[in-house]
């Protein structure tokens, strides 16, 4: 759906050389998905994501979406195409003078939507948003993720194929974050709407995006299944951004009372803990205790993480651990630390 | 007090004279300054119509005519107002230097209004694929509103002790007045009286454009 091909965004600086925004993307999102772009402040990220539909024009590349290539269009073709990529962004962006209403409107407007349909229209969007009766209000009587909900009726008016988000929940707390993330999660599914999600919180990957990528200095360091990305980080950036969601810190007063090895076992998908360190427990002579344990739900498949102590003969808890690795997805004999 | 009523059907005449000169140069300063104003706006750096050209010579035309101290402008602009009006002399006359003088005036202060406005709303409407037109007349004019209108009254009030330097050189209105006979008659009643109505000329410009800006902003 929208395809991305070795796009490089230079920006002038007043001295020196030119800053490099974007370095060498190359990037695919399937028709339908909701994607995540991932990493720190300055990644780079939010300038991909405006290249996309070219508030940003690249230095170099291509950029395709539905099969367009944006680039080679003359600026009244591009600005029907952009009727088609709706965008909403952190700050909301909406015209502090207009009505709700008017809000939306001005979209169809740009579209030239006729008159008589714009009515019904907006009130059918603003009736997905769930927002009807805010129709004649001003932004500045609604709350950050009312604000941001007549940002996304405005982003859809014309039914367009693609949704980018800037930030979107950013400025939200978290309750409304996950109301406004719930919302973009029905839009994909009920109009098959490819989102984009530009975010530097793991948390709204993890609840919405099927695929994502992490960006670190313009590049592109990892992308894939959010699930594998959850399970298996290879990046150490990735890791640092999985840790925001899934971290186990365990108290060093508890580390230092442990005797035996500490393992860290992963369970991907369906497979149920209990029953295997049970059976563990049952057929080796060792003893185990869990220390720590967390299943966190990605895409709603379960991700189970245990930390346990396993003490015993060495030879016991070496063909412990064996057993392990044959029946649970990852096992990590994790060291002792020293305390600091 | 008796000069003061014998010279009422004049200050009449003067204050009506006044509001005129400022009145036809304000809907100039409207007419020219607002979209001058706006193209300063819309092709500056980083903007939907970004063009240096265009900035750079409207820039400085603005600026030429800013530099000009007023009273030199008044002068500069006679065979000009000949030209036009075949007259130098009257409210009418007065009006073409004023005119002149609010045009950059407004223009100005329409661009660093307009500067005011968030840029993200800007390119909320570039996303939507709003034409550059549409977003001059739905988002920047609205958004803009308060401080045009904020402007507006600024300008009414320069203009109204422009005004009265344009009547020095035979332009009338209520400066004209109180120069005559202030000035040349020593008439202080009449001086103070005109003093006071243009004290409250300008509070009520003031006051009625600040309700004005007040009642059309929604934030």
């Amino acid at each position: 759906m929208i395809e991305l091909v070795d796009i490089t965004k230079e920006f002038s600086s007043s001295k020196n050389e030119p800053i490099l925004g974007v370095d060498n993307v190359s990037l695919t999102v399937n028709r339908g998905e909701i994607f995540g772009i991932v990493g720190y402040s300055g990644a780079g990220k939010s300038t991909l994501l405006r290249c996309m539909n070219i508030l940003e024009r690249p230095t170099t590349g291509v950029v395709k979406v539905d099969g367009v290539d944006l680039l080679q269009l003359s600026s009244k073709q591009l600005r029907e195409a952009r009727q088609s990529i709706g965008m909403i962004f952190q700050g909301f962006h909406l015209v502090a003078s207009k009505t709700v209403f008017e809000n939306v409107a001005f979209a169809l407007k740009a579209a030239g939507v006729k008159k008589e349909e714009i009515k019904t229209r907006v009130e059918e969007l603003l009736e997905i948003v769930g927002l009807k009766d805010r129709i004649y209000q001003y932004p500045a009587q609604l709350s950050g993720g009312q604000k941001q909900r007549v940002s996304i009726a405005r982003a859809l008016a014309n039914n367009p194929s693609v949704l980018l988000c800037d930030e979107a929940t950013s400025a939200l707390d978290p309750s409304t974050t996950k109301s406004i993330l719930a919302l973009l999660k029905r839009i994909n599914k009920e109009f098959g709407l490819t989102i984009v999600i530009i975010t530097h919180e793991m948390e709204v990957v993890k609840d919405i995006c099927h695929r994502c990528a992490v960006m670190q200095d313009g590049r592109i360091v990892e992308q894939g299944n959010t699930y594998d990305i959850f399970s298996n980080p290879s990046d150490p950036l990735t890791k640092k951004f999985i840790d925001t969601v899934l971290s186990f810190d365990l108290p060093s007063r508890l580390l230092q009372t442990t005797t035996g090895k500490l393992l860290q076992l992963h369970f991907w998908g369906e497979i149920a803990a209990e029953g295997v360190v049970s059976d563990m427990l049952q057929s080796h002579k060792v003893k185990g205790n869990i220390l720590h344990g967390k299943v966190e739900y990605i895409q709603d498949v379960p991700l189970g993480i245990f930390i346990m102590d396993l003490n015993g003969a060495e030879e016991e808890v070496n063909q412990a651990i064996e057993y392990l690795r044959e029946r649970v997805s990852k096992v990590e004999v994790l060291q002792h630390e020293q305390s600091d | 007090m008796s000069s003061l009523i014998e010279i009422l059907p004049e200050l009449n005449i003067a204050f009506f004279e006044t509001l005129l000169m400022v009145g036809i140069a304000l809907l100039v300063a409207i007419v020219f300054g607002l979209p001058f104003g706006i193209i300063l706006y819309v092709t500056d750096r980083g903007l939907f119509l970004e063009n240096r050209w265009i900035k750079g010579v409207v820039g400085v035309l603005i600026n030429l005519v800013r530099s000009i101290p007023f009273i030199i402008l008044l002068v500069f602009l006679l065979p000009f107002t000949n030209f036009l009006l075949g007259t130098t002399i009257g409210p009418l006359a007065a009006s073409v230097s004023l005119s002149v003088a609010a045009i950059p005036f407004y223009a100005r202060i329409v661009e660093s209004s307009a500067r005011e406005i968030d840029k993200g709303v800007i390119e909320a409407a570039i996303a939507v694929g709003a034409s550059p037109w549409m977003i001059i007349k739905h988002i920047i004019l609205p958004e803009a509103k308060p401080g045009l209108i904020a402007g507006l009254t600024i300008t009414a009030i320069s203009l109204i002790g422009y005004s009265a330097m344009a009547g020095t050189i035979g332009g009338g209105g209520i400066g004209d007045l109180a120069i005559r006979y202030g000035y040349y008659r020593y008439d202080n009643t009449v001086m103070f009286t005109t003093v006071i109505l243009l004290i409250v000329l300008v509070q009520a410009v003031q006051y009625f454009g600040d309700f004005l800006a007040k009642s059309v902003n929604k934030r």
